[in-house]
């Protein structure tokens, strides 16, 4: 949120009368994530044809130095926001992935369009990745094909804001105050098609059933639309009764051998979450119960 | 008739039917025509190609190869054609030509020593198809990466979220069922793998297997290896990420001291597989996917799908061409887009040269108001989607709202003629002017751009160059007027060509052809009042949103503003048409134009590269598809 200088002098301390205007009084959260959501310098960095409404959002009509996005940077290193304007290939993520890890934290990914958000007009391309997310974690998505400047401002604006409810109190908003350096995103790998080493265990299990029957790893019989419905059922309920084994991205489709272990990076993070998300949920209701009393 | 022009005097070979009369008398046993319904040209005996290649090129005056592209007609006679399209630089109409071979083992020899323009366009037919083509000197994957398994293109090739090999997929119509592939994947991805896959044996990340297999004419080992003689050259890599590629383009570049010794590109960072999609698409799915070819005017990129479709279309019996509006409406659309193209090109090549983004600030700003129009019109900004098999989306609207300041962005409502009058009459113009004013005499850019990155017109034909970089070497090839289209043989307006094939010739080519076009848009407004209440369509849309296309092969052809963009489109299948195009080919002006790259490099410093590049204006969308 924007700070409010008459709101900040507003307080309970006592100050003395002739310092009234020279001192706010205010969270550090506050004034940190203040600086940060105004200083969030966007990486100079154009993948497909959003890339050019994002140019449009960054010149004179549109103007996204307006909001604190000042200048587009062209290294990774001095950039604190990553637009992902636009179409991933199975090609271009190798690059993409290890620009984000040379980003310094604390870093954010934005996926604007169609395509960085979940493949676009072009999924089922054989060289086109389904969405940014299968890869990085991403922190805004912003609809359309390609999103006006005004829908990719507004999405911008929704970064900001979910910046402010971050706080230096909790160590899970601002995990890059941790001991020792963040785990990389693991680079994919170009082999026969694109592999995410996270899913090497995976690949390896399924070219051992598959060496026997000869068969291409990856299609299966789209099942009836009902008989999905069930199967999905089916594993969230093994996963219920196993959540230690199963890797959470089998949630989506029908796992035919048992779980994947993940690395111990995708474990702690995986937690980190999980609890993250409960203290939301506690805060949550802490707040409606606040309204309601008041 | 063959028997009537069988001696050579008789024969007038200046016409396409005349070259091919020539040909068959020449060639008896190497040529034949191509009698297939709704074919045309010749099939040439692939072991003969290269001797018959010479003869069209040499004496018959095709100098230009346009387009090579290839089909896999399984299915259908189970083989595979490479497809040629040879034009004269003097103008008139195609002269096409065929090699078939068969889908085991593809061969048919390299074009490449007759036109260098070949060569890209040979290794995408690799790349995607398997064809293979002795004596070609490079011939490694372009667009996917070495080592992927497996040519795409190739019909029997399904991709990992493969469902039917046509669209509507009956998953989807008319049940309505709604899935996400990433659910029918086994790894929740777009990906599949050959069952032989070896993990043990991925791909080397080591910089002298990153380099070594781009053909860069140099020894990388021995410049990577630190201990050996003690030499300048250097590789040097820019891109995929980089601020003056114009999107997610790379190139290689060996460099002695500050001197460029040889340059290669890569491509294929953004090959999101239009190609493969197209022909599962139908034909009316196309039209939005052409507007994500190239992005800065997609008005060019409907416009040549959509002649391409027709020509097919004229073929049938149920085909009525454009009414005039029509016809008018899509000329003010498409030369609107070459003056936001060349706008765009100018203000993106002074970023590279050094100005940085200062005056490109000007000329986005005038786009913004070409743009609004094409909102108003067509309903977005920049994938327009207005053009239809026949017809258009839709006529202008009355009135239009559009800013009337865009230092405030206050919004005006405007008359729509009116707001078209003022935008044509004086803003543009002024902007042209203003433009010039700064640059043309510019010191700076006088100094950085003549030159620079000289392309000769022999060369610049020879690789099949397109657009300003062609008529930037002193070429006057416009298909506007070589091969006249729609309703340009009536307007008045003329060809800019410069002589010195520098990248000042193509700025200039560049400002010339915004001011061209703004003398057609002038053109164009009284015919546009003189047909207000026609319909734009002939006969009430029939056809247009499903048609059932007659069988045969399409090129249709336009000046985009990036060069000749041309669609190689094959209806085969049904006996009675078909609903997908069973080949659907982009020939992309931007990616042939690097083809010359490597030569228009060579010698200049590495600052030089980067302005080059700019000069030949490259949309990604469109190189890579
Ligand atoms: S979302 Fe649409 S406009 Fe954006 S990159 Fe994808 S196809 Fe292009």
């Amino acid at each position: 949120m924007e700070l409010n200088l008459q709101e900040l002098k507003q307080t309970e301390f006592p100050v003395p009368v002739e310092l009234e205007d020279n001192i706010a009084i205010t969270s550090l959260s506050q004034l940190y994530n203040w600086g940060r959501r105004n200083s969030l310098w966007p990486m100079l960095f154009g993948l497909a044809c959003c890339a050019i409404e994002m140019i449009a959002t960054a010149s004179s009509r549109f103007d996204f130095s307006r909001f604190g996005f000042e200048v587009m940077r062209a290294t990774p290193r001095q950039a604190d926001l990553m637009i992902v304007s636009g179409t991933v290939t199975k090609k271009m993520v190798v690059p993409i992935v290890r620009l984000y890890n040379q980003m310094p934290e604390p870093k954010y990914v934005l996926a604007m369009g169609a395509c960085a958000s979940g493949g676009g007009p072009f999924k089922e391309g054989y060289n086109v990745v389904s969405g940014m997310d299968k890869y990085l974690p991403v922190d805004v998505y912003v609809p359309g094909c390609p999103p006006t400047p005004q829908a990719l401002l507004y999405g911008m604006i929704a970064l900001q804001r979910k910046i402010d409810g971050q706080s230096i109190a909790n160590g899970d908003d601002v995990p890059w105050y941790g001991v020792g350096p963040a785990e990389p995103t693991p680079v994919p790998v170009l082999g026969p098609d694109i592999i995410d080493p996270r899913q090497m265990d995976m690949i390896r299990r399924q070219a051992e059933s598959a060496a026997m029957e000869m068969a291409a790893l990856g299609q299966r019989e789209l099942p009836a639309a009902t008989q999905m419905v069930a199967a999905k059922a089916t594993t969230q309920e093994a996963v219920a009764a196993a959540p230690a084994e199963v890797d959470s991205d089998a949630l989506n489709f029908v796992l035919p051998t048992g779980g994947t272990p993940w690395s111990e990076a995708e474990d702690i993070r995986e937690k980190r979450r999980l609890r993250a998300l409960a203290r939301k949920a506690v805060r949550a209701t802490r707040r409606a119960a606040e309204t309601d009393e008041g | 008739m063959v028997e009537a022009l069988a001696t050579e005097e008789t024969i007038d070979a200046q016409t396409i039917d005349g070259a091919i009369a020539y040909l068959q008398t020449q060639f008896p046993d190497a040529v034949k025509l191509d009698d297939r319904e709704g074919y045309q040209g010749l099939i040439v005996d692939s072991a003969q190609l290269l001797k018959v290649a010479r003869a069209i090129r040499d004496d018959l005056g095709f100098d230009y190869l346009s387009s090579a592209t290839a089909v896999d007609y399984l299915g259908v006679d189970d083989h595979m054609e490479m497809v040629y399209h040879a034009y004269r630089t003097s103008g008139g109409g195609a002269l096409v030509f065929k090699a078939q071979t068969d889908r085991e083992d593809a061969q048919i020899p390299s074009l490449v020593p007759v036109w260098r323009g070949a060569d890209f366009q040979e290794r995408e037919a690799w790349d995607l198809y398997g064809i293979r083509f002795p004596g070609h000197p490079n011939l490694k994957r372009i667009l996917m990466w070495e080592g992927f398994h497996g040519h795409p293109m190739r019909k029997d090739w399904r991709e990992a979220y493969y469902e039917e090999e046509v669209k509507p997929f009956d998953s989807r119509w008319p049940g309505g069922h709604v899935h996400r592939s990433e659910e029918k994947n086994v790894f929740g991805k777009n990906v599949a793998y050959p069952p032989e896959i070896d993990l043990n044996r991925l791909m080397d990340s080591s910089e002298t297997s990153v380099y070594s297999s781009l053909g860069l004419g140099v020894d990388i080992e021995q410049i990577m290896d630190k201990d050996g003689f003690e030499t300048n050259q250097l590789v040097v890599n820019m891109g995929p990420h980089h601020p003056s590629t114009h999107g997610v383009f790379r190139m290689v570049l060996t460099v002695d001291g500050e001197t460029v010794t040889s340059l290669e590109p890569v491509m294929g960072y953004l090959h999101r597989n239009h190609e493969k999609i197209g022909e599962r698409n139908t034909y009316l799915h196309n039209i939005p996917f052409t507007d994500r070819l190239d992005y800065i005017s997609s008005m060019g990129n409907n416009h040549g799908y959509v002649l391409a479709v027709e020509q097919l279309m004229s073929l049938g019996r149920r085909y009525n061409p454009p009414t005039y509006r029509c016809e008018a409406l899509r000329v003010m659309m498409v030369e609107l887009s070459r003056i936001v193209n060349h706008l765009w090109a100018i203000g993106f090549w002074l970023n590279d040269i050094g100005a940085f983004f200062t005056p490109v600030l000007y000329f986005i700003q005038e786009r913004e108001r070409i743009l609004d129009f094409f909102e108003a019109v067509a309903g977005s900004r920049m994938m327009c989607n207005y053009m239809r098999f026949g017809g258009l989306f839709a006529d202008l609207p009355e009135r239009i709202k559009s800013v009337s300041n865009l230092a405030n962005d206050r919004v005006r409502d405007y008359n729509t003629m009116q707001f078209l009058t003022e935008m044509v009459n004086e803003r543009i113009p002024r902007t042209i002017d203003e433009l010039e004013q700064l640059l043309t005499q510019n010191e700076i850019v006088l100094e950085r751009s003549i030159g620079v990155g000289i392309l000769s017109a022999e060369d610049a034909i020879n690789y099949s160059a397109a657009g300003p970089l062609l008529r930037g070497s002193g070429v006057a090839y416009d298909i506007r007027r070589a091969d006249p289209y729609s309703i340009y043989p009536e307007l008045d307006f003329d060809i800019a060509v410069e002589q010195e094939g520098d990248m000042y010739a193509r700025y200039r080519v560049r400002v010339q052809e915004l001011r061209e076009s703004v003398r057609i848009l002038r053109q164009i407004l009284p015919r546009l009042e003189a047909t207000k209440g026609e319909s734009i369509w002939a006969d009430g849309k029939v056809g247009a949103y499903a048609p059932r296309v007659p069988l045969g092969e399409a090129y249709g052809r336009v000046e985009n503003g990036k060069g000749e963009l041309g669609y190689y489109i094959v209806s085969a299948g049904g006996k009675n048409g078909s609903s997908n195009p069973w080949r659907y080919h982009v020939r992309a002006p931007s990616f042939i134009n690097l083809t010359p790259m490597g030569i228009m490099s060579t010698g200049y410093k590495v600052a030089d590269i980067v302005g080059i590049l700019g000069s030949i204006d490259i949309v990604l969308g469109e190189t890579d598809r």
